[in-house]
């Protein structure tokens, strides 16, 4: 793990690295939970491939090609070492998250469950870790079950034991909560799953930007997580397997790259990772994910836990301040990532959103893709505010003056 | 500009034509899965024309304010005026320019009244020329 003196984070030269931030409108972006911004380093190496070495990988058979190849392969093997994969080759690229689950959920899923099988969830997850599996169960018969959370934002773990029986095949679940933040007790949920033999899939969108987090440790079977929640670009996502796992699964696409022979009607398929990554692939955003991993890796993922920890602090005292203010998810900083979800009383988050975009401040405002979430919570939507590590102490104050005059603005009137 | 001035606002606290009707002779309801807002309208028709109009539900001051706006537009007018109402039409009565986000908020009272009234199922400025 990290072995180095621990340093904090030098925000400001940080923030020297993101030109968004040294244009004259002042910007607290603090929408980092959906996307988050991309440094200077990220955008030149993406340049340097587009400027002097673009070219498609794996078959070019001259230089700038095999430069390509190389620096591409170079992005899976980085990505590996920041979760600590045994095997680069357990690294699939995808598009995002989402295809990293769906992948999972086509191939692993339609060879491995059957009508009657049972597959966990919780309520409180993204829909790109929920509707997979619906497809899936409508496909094959299977069951979902729902663990439920308390009223605090916490898994409900008594519950998940109860839930847990022979028939449950899978459990998926997300590392961090992209709504509530909190931090799932993932650990535990993948011991006791593997206890009645199920697989775990775990959705680290929300996790592996933030924090370090090691597979082997874990012993997660899937993981998969996107770049550009981790100053990466878009379009670039990442699904890690077990070796076993993937070498068993069928195809996901069919295409390019992801054959050995192909005869008329039947082919046989390349080794790992080639098999799921048919076609050409993001390239340039592969090379740009792996200098992310690098920026965010030489800030220092502990760093940047803890000044993220920092400002959800800040920011939890400075927003309870206010009147009429309903803050969802663990009140204990220590239980919950980054995340602030909440309302104000009599005013739509649209409006709260809308009127702090006014005043320099991005967050987000709806349902996250978490809509059964939000009916556990009886809400119809919530207001968002999400830290990265180039947020400061002066954005939360940002955010809270506007939210303040929002109130004003909204409530001018009413007695 | 601000999108949030004093007209809207006002549309917004003090909306038109809030309520449901006993018995309307069109009723229809939608919400805008982006973010949930949803509205309903009820019409009674006479004759051709929209004699009585209420709306109701829940949504931003934008997606409120263009319902409010749009029953004071349409109350009086006969089926065939109402049903030329386009996406230009509220961002008229609205008076403000909107991103593509807002405006289906905006859009979203128009939206159900040509759903419930015409079965016109798209969204407004989105119909096949």
């Amino acid at each position: 793990m990290h072995t180095s003196e621990f340093r904090p984070l030098d925000v400001e030269g940080i923030r020297k690295d993101f030109p968004i931030f040294a244009t004259e409108l002042p910007l607290a972006f603090l929408d980092n939970a959906a996307s988050t911004q991309t440094p200077r380093p990220v955008v030149d190496a993406m340049d340097a491939y587009y400027d002097t070495y673009r070219s498609n990988i794996h078959r070019g058979i001259y230089r700038i090609s095999e430069e390509a190849t190389e620096q591409y392969e170079r992005a899976r093997e980085k990505v590996a070492e920041l979760i600590n994969a045994p095997r680069s080759r357990q690294i699939i690229f995808t598009r995002n998250t989402t295809e990293s689950i769906n992948l999972v959920a086509y191939s692993w899923g339609t060879a491995n469950i059957r009508e009657g099988d049972e597959i966990v969830l919780t309520v409180m997850e993204h829909h790109s870790n929920l509707v997979p599996w619906q497809l899936l169960a409508q496909r094959t018969g299977a069951v979902l079950r729902f663990l439920e959370i308390t009223d605090e934002g916490l898994l409900d773990f008594t519950q998940f034991r109860d839930l847990l029986t022979e028939k449950t095949k899978l459990v998926a679940m997300g590392h961090v909560s992209n709504v509530l933040g909190t931090i799932n007790p993932i650990q535990s949920v993948i011991d006791a799953a593997h206890a009645v033999g199920a697989k775990v899939v775990v959705d680290a969108a929300q996790s592996v930007p933030h924090f370090h987090v090691d597979v082997q440790q874990l012993d997660c079977d899937f993981l998969a997580f996107s770049g550009h929640k981790m100053c990466g670009p878009t379009g670039i996502g990442v699904l890690y397997g077990k070796m076993e796992l993937l070498e068993e699964m069928p195809p996901f696409l069919g295409g390019g790259s992801m054959i050995r022979s192909v005869e008329r009607d039947v082919s046989s398929y390349a080794e790992l990772p080639a098999k799921f990554e048919a076609g050409t692939p993001s390239i340039a955003e592969a090379i740009g994910l792996g200098h992310a991993v690098d920026y965010i890796t030489q800030a220092n993922l502990a760093a940047i836990h803890v000044h993220e920890q920092e400002l959800l602090k800040y920011a939890h005292q400075r927003l309870k301040e206010i009147e009429g203010i309903t803050l969802y998810g663990p009140s204990a900083p220590h239980q919950k990532m980054g995340v602030i979800s909440f309302n104000l009383e009599g005013i739509h988050p649209h409006d709260v959103a809308g009127i702090l975009d006014t005043h320099g401040v991005a967050i987000r405002a709806g349902h996250h893709c978490a809509q059964p979430l939000m009916k556990r919570l009886d809400v119809i939507a919530t207001a968002r505010a999400s830290f990265y590590l180039y947020n400061t102490i002066e954005d939360v104050d940002r955010l809270y003056e506007g939210l303040c005059r929002t109130q004003k603005l909204m409530t001018r009137r009413k007695q | 500009m601000n999108i949030y001035q004093e007209e809207l606002l006002d549309h917004y606290e003090n909306p038109s034509n809030y309520g449901t009707l006993p018995n309307p002779d069109i009723s229809h309801e939608e919400d805008n899965p982006l973010c949930g807002d949803q509205i309903r309208i009820d019409l009674l028709v006479e004759d051709d024309r929209i004699k009585e109009v209420r709306f109701c539900g829940h949504g931003c001051t934008i997606s409120l304010a263009a319902a409010s706006m749009l029953t004071e537009e349409i109350e009086g007018k006969s089926l065939d005026e109402v049903k030329q109402l386009s996406k230009d039409d509220i961002l008229d009565m609205i008076g403000i320019p909107l991103g593509p986000v807002r405006l289906k908020c905006a859009l979203l009272a128009l939206k159900v009244l040509k759903a419930g009234a015409y079965g016109i199922n798209c969204w407004p400025g989105e119909e096949d020329e």
